[in-house]
């Protein structure tokens, strides 16, 4: 009886082990698929041969004769760092805005605040494309980033993590005779470092991979984000799949960078929003 | 005198607390009410470009009988109804999987399954369009196992291109929710599956019966979003089918978007479109509230 039971728990460990490597072999291997793809021509590609080949070096060659990869990539983090440092600024100084100094008026602002939580982005892009078009804004970068600085989410999140913000912190600065902002600055955002880790993630995924946005604002070939760049190799009649996968890996190694070096903050800021 | 203070002191902490939130307030303001009232009020003007006049209900009228518009409509519900309960379902299996904590190699699993989760929108489907190609790699490998015999028309026919649409989310999304699944298990109080174990209840049955039940809130919210997410799909569909073929993976997001930048733009109209996934949103949003409200 007890061989039996034995027996039966290693099918069950069996299954799980095929099934789980089924899993992450799917999971992955668009991955695999990317790398090996820019070793080959389009050809190869395009008819699925799934070994490396000799072309790496020619695709690399070729991206870099149709893109101006260094503004691209300037373009891309141009936009992301300044979307970043102010979108977190903003939204921090809010979250600690409303849980600290707490008053029925700015209660009722916070719960409009999260009902645009709700709003698709559908819905606002024809008002924002015409009043970005009136101010004359479009075909800049500005336009990009203006309208993600003020982050419900973000700002959700800040709110969220400064509850757990001890007070007796506050009370001790202030018998030292610090003002408001200095409290912020000196106390708040030190202490709340990993919260600021995980929400400039968020923000960063967020920014350098937009797509919808840029894609309507954006005219010009030298504003381009990466993001851009690569979805217009790819939607090419014709398009040379060698040198898309290239663009596709430059495109994802900042990300994939940022999870592996931030691997706990990465899915803190994922998980943020149920805690 | 003392009261005089301590409304002093509300006061002071009122106008630090208002100088703290206003930056935020404002530009919410500008770019998410202003613009959302605006486009409601859009949604009953009718015309094309410029010239536009008040049309009363015109555009309501417009949706009912835009045939394309039900397409999108039908299509966007039917990716909802069929890719997210399978999702959430792969995802919940993985996470009771993963949740042992004698699993061998479970931190190379965990990591594995969420590494979709890593790429932009437009890069994994710029992959897939490659991999679903007509000789491309997987209908190569789907024939090389002997599944099929012809390769399939993923980008070409109908009820593929859905198909691929579906396989593709599904792809993204499945470690993500499987995360939220994973914290949320790993909260469980490990005792009650012990004495569950013990009463010689079956693994099956302890799912359905006890960890399902206890995760109910993460699975609504991840439901809630993941709806959101779906009703608001562009981004591929604009790179693997374009919508099409003959618009069979054309979604509400992708016909806004057509409607405006594409053809001749009729911004009326295009608002009333986009009325109609706040419509659905708001909809889902009460539901869940009711049901979560139900729970106390």
């Amino acid at each position: 009886m007890m061989k039996n039971l034995s027996l039966k728990l290693n099918f069950a460990d069996f299954f799980t082990y095929v099934f789980l490597t089924f899993m992450a072999f799917l999971s992955i291997f668009p991955f695999i698929w990317m790398v090996i793809g820019a070793t080959n021509n389009t050809t190869d590609i395009a008819k699925g041969k799934a070994s490396f080949g000799d072309q790496f070096l020619i695709n690399v060659a070729k991206f870099f004769e149709q893109v101006d990869v260094p503004l691209i990539f300037w373009n891309s983090s141009k936009i992301t760092i300044i979307s970043c440092f102010f979108t977190l600024g903003i939204a921090s100084m809010a979250g600690y805005g409303f849980e600290v100094f707490r008053s029925k008026p700015r209660e009722r602002l916070y719960t409009i605040v999260l009902l645009t939580l709700m709003i698709p982005f559908a819905a606002l892009m024809i008002p924002l494309f015409i009043s970005i078009a009136k101010v004359g804004l479009i075909n800049t970068h500005a336009a990009i980033i203006l309208p993600g600085l003020a982050s419900a989410f973000i700002i959700f999140y800040f709110r969220q993590s400064t509850k757990a913000f001890p007070g007796e912190l506050r009370d001790a600065a202030k018998v030292d005779g610090l003002k408001e902002w200095q409290i912020f600055i000196y106390i708040y955002l030190p202490v709340m470092k990993s919260t600021y880790a995980a929400a400039f993630i968020i923000v960063f995924m967020a920014s350098w991979n937009n797509y919808l946005w840029p894609l309507i604002v954006l005219q010009s070939n030298e504003l381009k984000t990466i993001t851009l760049v690569i979805s217009s190799l790819a939607s090419a009649y014709y398009p040379d799949y060698g040198v898309v996968m290239v663009g596709t890996i430059m495109a994802t190694l900042p990300t994939l960078a940022i999870f592996f070096l931030m691997q706990r903050q990465f899915v803190q800021g994922m998980l943020g929003a149920v805690k | 005198m003392s009261s005089q203070r301590a409304e002093q002191l509300g006061r002071y902490k009122n106008i630090t607390g208002w100088m703290f939130v206003s930056p935020a307030l404002v530009l919410m303001g500008i770019f998410m009410i202003y613009p959302i009232l605006w486009s409601l009020w859009m949604s009953f003007q009718t015309g094309k470009g410029i010239r536009t006049k008040f049309g009363g209900f015109d555009n309501i009228v417009r949706l009912a009988n835009d045939p394309i518009f039900i397409k999108a409509l039908v299509n966007t519900m039917t990716f909802l109804a069929i890719q997210v309960p399978i999702m959430i379902f792969l995802a919940l299996i993985m996470a009771s999987l993963l949740n042992k904590s004698n699993l061998w190699a479970r931190g190379w699993f965990r990591t594995a399954i969420f590494l979709p989760c890593v790429t932009s929108l437009v890069a994994y489907s710029i992959l897939f369009k490659s991999m679903f190609a007509i000789d491309g790699v997987v209908n190569q490998s789907l024939m090389f196992i002997g599944i099929v015999d012809d390769p399939i028309g993923w980008l070409t026919d109908p009820f593929w291109a859905k198909t691929l649409i579906i396989i593709s989310i599904t792809w993204r999304w499945t470690g993500y929710n499987m995360i939220f699944y994973l914290s949320a298990m790993q909260n469980i109080d490990s005792s009650i599956y012990e004495a569950a174990r013990i009463d010689g209840i079956s693994a099956w049955r302890r799912m359905i019966s006890l960890t399902i039940p206890m995760m109910k809130p993460v699975i609504l919210f991840t439901t809630v979003t993941s709806t959101i997410g779906t009703l608001q799909l562009f981004d591929e569909v604009n790179i693997l089918t374009l919508g099409g073929p003959s618009d069979s993976t054309l979604t509400l997001s992708l016909y806004i978007f057509n409607l405006t930048f594409k053809f001749m733009p009729s911004y009326g109209y295009a608002a009333t479109v986009s009325y109609v996934i706040v419509l659905i949103v708001v909809i889902l949003a009460y539901l869940q509230f009711r049901v979560s409200r139900e729970r106390k």
